[in-house]
């Protein structure tokens, strides 16, 4: 039980940083955007919250300087997307190359180095040992409901949903794709950022190249996983925690098997969960995903 | 009105000539300001890599495995496949050419060394086939989850089974017998054999693409595959066929690599050669000259990364900054007109 309730206890805190990536992208795919740069903006958010809060000794700089580098990084692949009719795909892809190199440039003096966690609040009472997690994860869960408000029960979300099924429609009911586009990014960019400075500050406590592993990636599946629904999302979030920690604990406890193979569970899970819930998917997601609008005459 | 060639000739060449400089000039600023001399910095980088005969054979033997690995993407591309998995695809080659090679002795030369290489392309026309089967509408993301499963496959080996046991400061697997090694032309440089069959692909790519039946199937597939459907071709086995071709060159470049150049297989065998022929193929719109070029270009750019690191002290994960910023300007078609909202 004690097992049960200290892997529970993990998956909820390393549930979080892929959540701000996941509701980010569910957000900025409900208007029509697929961005691969995910990765980038995660490990961009990761390093320089790291160095901003190792060098003012302030946690909550770090996150707010993050945001702002997240925000300033996606509104480049949103410019190209939106103004220059870039292929979503490519750009996406170039988001990423910078944000590995970019994080590996500013993280490399603060390798090794330490930085001072978020304070963590306990969710039971204050003498339990679980269940005790930074804001940045209590948010993390307010958020997803939050989001789900914006998006269903908003009529700025019913407009920034129907560019993504139609932008030339929207347009015509009056709706500007290109500013809800820049919206959604802005959006994005943030909630990648984030994710990627909890990584940092919240669970990890240092910067190592390449540290977000993928989770960038894996925040994309988990948004087709969720059917565009940040409730969903949560769950699939919940799952990829649970497996992360799973392998962490099984590695804690010794057992005789090669890191190397428990290091694979969470990528082997997250290709199945595309195997079993990708099919069909297409009939789902927002119908001008992924394509390049190009203006209505 | 259609322009004469001639004129469009040159206005491609300008075209590219300016983005070029813009490029430098976006480069420049940052080296400035990170603190370093851009202006020296570049002519470093031109006078050791270019004019110099030595850092010019290195970058063509750099060439070889991007020439791979972009025909690696080239090929699912023709057929409307985004394959960024060229990365994990060169692991895999790698790995099971690396089997082959260490497992076999006592064959001839040539026989083992074919087998190599076979295994090589068998082990990334394996990785290249899993994202291939997977239904195409999620290529591109099984593909990048794949690249961070390639390494840990390689990891288990290299410091599990397979690790040498005579240097147990390193994970690797101990050295290639000679008859598994590549054979070197040139003496004084490192122009192995993994070049020649860079440029022997690309040819057959090149022919194949534009006149064979395949090539107009495997187009046709990519450019409207309900039609192509309707005309009988089977659209399913070409996304699979085409995923496993592309692996298996990116495969064979991985195992090009470990035989030619290190001897042994290691962690590090890749600066993101995968990646690297992805933005080959990109700048190049899988055309098979623009890929012999811009494969040249991307070599001299990682090579000119390693120079940086030397003289400038400047941490490699610069070349990625400097790839991102080509993309990123390619992308903003600088004369596109008429692009507006």
């Amino acid at each position: 039980m004690s097992w049960f309730l200290s892997w529970l206890s993990g998956a909820i805190l390393y549930a979080a940083p892929i959540l701000y990536p996941t509701l980010g992208e569910v957000v900025g795919q409900r208007t029509g955007m697929v961005n691969l740069g995910l990765e980038g903006l995660m490990l961009l958010g990761a390093s320089i919250s790291f160095a901003v809060s190792f060098l003012t000794q302030n946690a909550w700089v770090g996150i707010l300087a993050a945001a702002g580098a997240g925000l300033t990084a996606n509104f480049v692949y949103a410019w190209l997307v939106v103004h220059r009719n870039a292929s979503q795909l490519a750009a996406g892809l170039a988001l990423m190359f910078f944000g590995i190199g970019m994080s590996a440039l500013i993280g490399k003096p603060y390798v090794g180095q330490m930085a001072a966690y978020l304070p963590k609040y306990p969710l039971l009472g204050p003498k339990s040992l679980v269940f005790r997690y930074d804001i940045l994860v209590y948010f993390a869960f307010a958020l997803a409901p939050l989001v789900w408000f914006f998006l269903f029960r908003t009529s700025f979300g019913l407009k920034l949903r129907a560019v993504g099924e139609s932008p030339a429609i929207a347009y015509a009911a009056g709706v500007s794709p290109a500013f809800m586009r820049y919206f959604a990014a802005a959006f994005t960019g943030v909630m990648a950022a984030v994710g990627g400075a909890h990584l940092a500050l919240g669970i990890a406590g240092t910067w190592s190249e390449g540290m977000t592993a993928g989770r960038g990636f894996i925040a994309i599946a988990l948004v087709i996983f969720s059917r565009w629904n940040p409730l969903r999302a949560i769950i699939g979030a919940l799952v990829f925690g649970g497996a992360v920690v799973l392998q962490l604990q099984l590695q804690a406890q010794g057992i005789g098997v090669s890191a190397f193979l428990m290091d694979m569970i969470p990528y082997v899970l997250t290709v199945l969960v595309l195997l079993v819930w990708g099919r069909g998917v297409r009939y789902v997601a927002p119908a001008s995903l992924g394509r390049v609008y190009f203006g209505t005459e | 009105m259609p322009k004469p060639n001639i004129i469009r000739f040159w206005h491609g060449l300008l075209r590219l000539l300016v983005t070029v400089v813009v490029i430098l000039g976006i480069f420049g600023l940052f080296l400035w300001l990170m603190g370093r001399d851009p202006i020296k910095s570049y002519r470093d980088t031109f006078r050791l890599n270019l004019l110099n005969p030595r850092g010019l054979a290195e970058v063509v033997v750099r060439m070889s495995p991007l020439l791979l690995t972009a025909l690696g993407v080239a090929i699912p591309f023709r057929a409307g496949l985004i394959n960024v998995g060229a990365e994990g695809q060169f692991m895999m080659g790698a790995l099971l050419g690396t089997w082959v090679a260490l497992n076999l002795p006592g064959l001839s030369q040539s026989l083992h060394l074919l087998l190599v290489i076979l295994a090589g392309m068998l082990g990334g026309a394996v990785w290249g086939a899993i994202p291939g089967a997977l239904g195409w509408a999620n290529e591109t993301i099984t593909t990048l989850l794949l690249n961070y499963l390639a390494p840990l496959v390689v990891g288990y080996f290299v410091f599990g089974p397979w690790r040498a046991p005579e240097l147990a400061m390193y994970p690797q697997t101990p050295e290639f017998p000679p008859s598994a090694r590549f054979p070197m032309f040139f003496p004084g440089t490192r122009m192995h054999l993994g070049f020649f069959l860079g440029l022997f692909f690309l040819l057959a790519y090149g022919y194949l693409i534009s006149r064979s039946r395949w090539g107009l199937e495997l187009r046709a597939v990519g450019g409207n595959p309900e039609a192509a459907r309707r005309l009988g071709i089977p659209v399913e086995r070409w996304i699979v066929g085409a995923m496993v071709l592309g692996g298996a060159l990116a495969g064979l470049a991985g195992i090009a690599e470990v035989a030619a150049i290190h001897g042994r297989l290691k962690m590090a065998i890749s600066p993101g050669y995968g990646f690297m022929g992805f933005l080959v193929n990109w700048l190049a719109f899988a055309n098979p000259i623009g890929i012999l070029i811009m494969s040249f270009l991307v070599a001299f750019i990682a090579s000119s990364g390693f120079t940086l690191q030397l003289t400038q002290r400047l941490p490699y994960a610069a070349v990625n900054v400097l790839m991102a910023l080509i993309l990123f300007t390619v992308l903003a078609k600088p004369f596109a007109k008429g692009v507006r909202r």
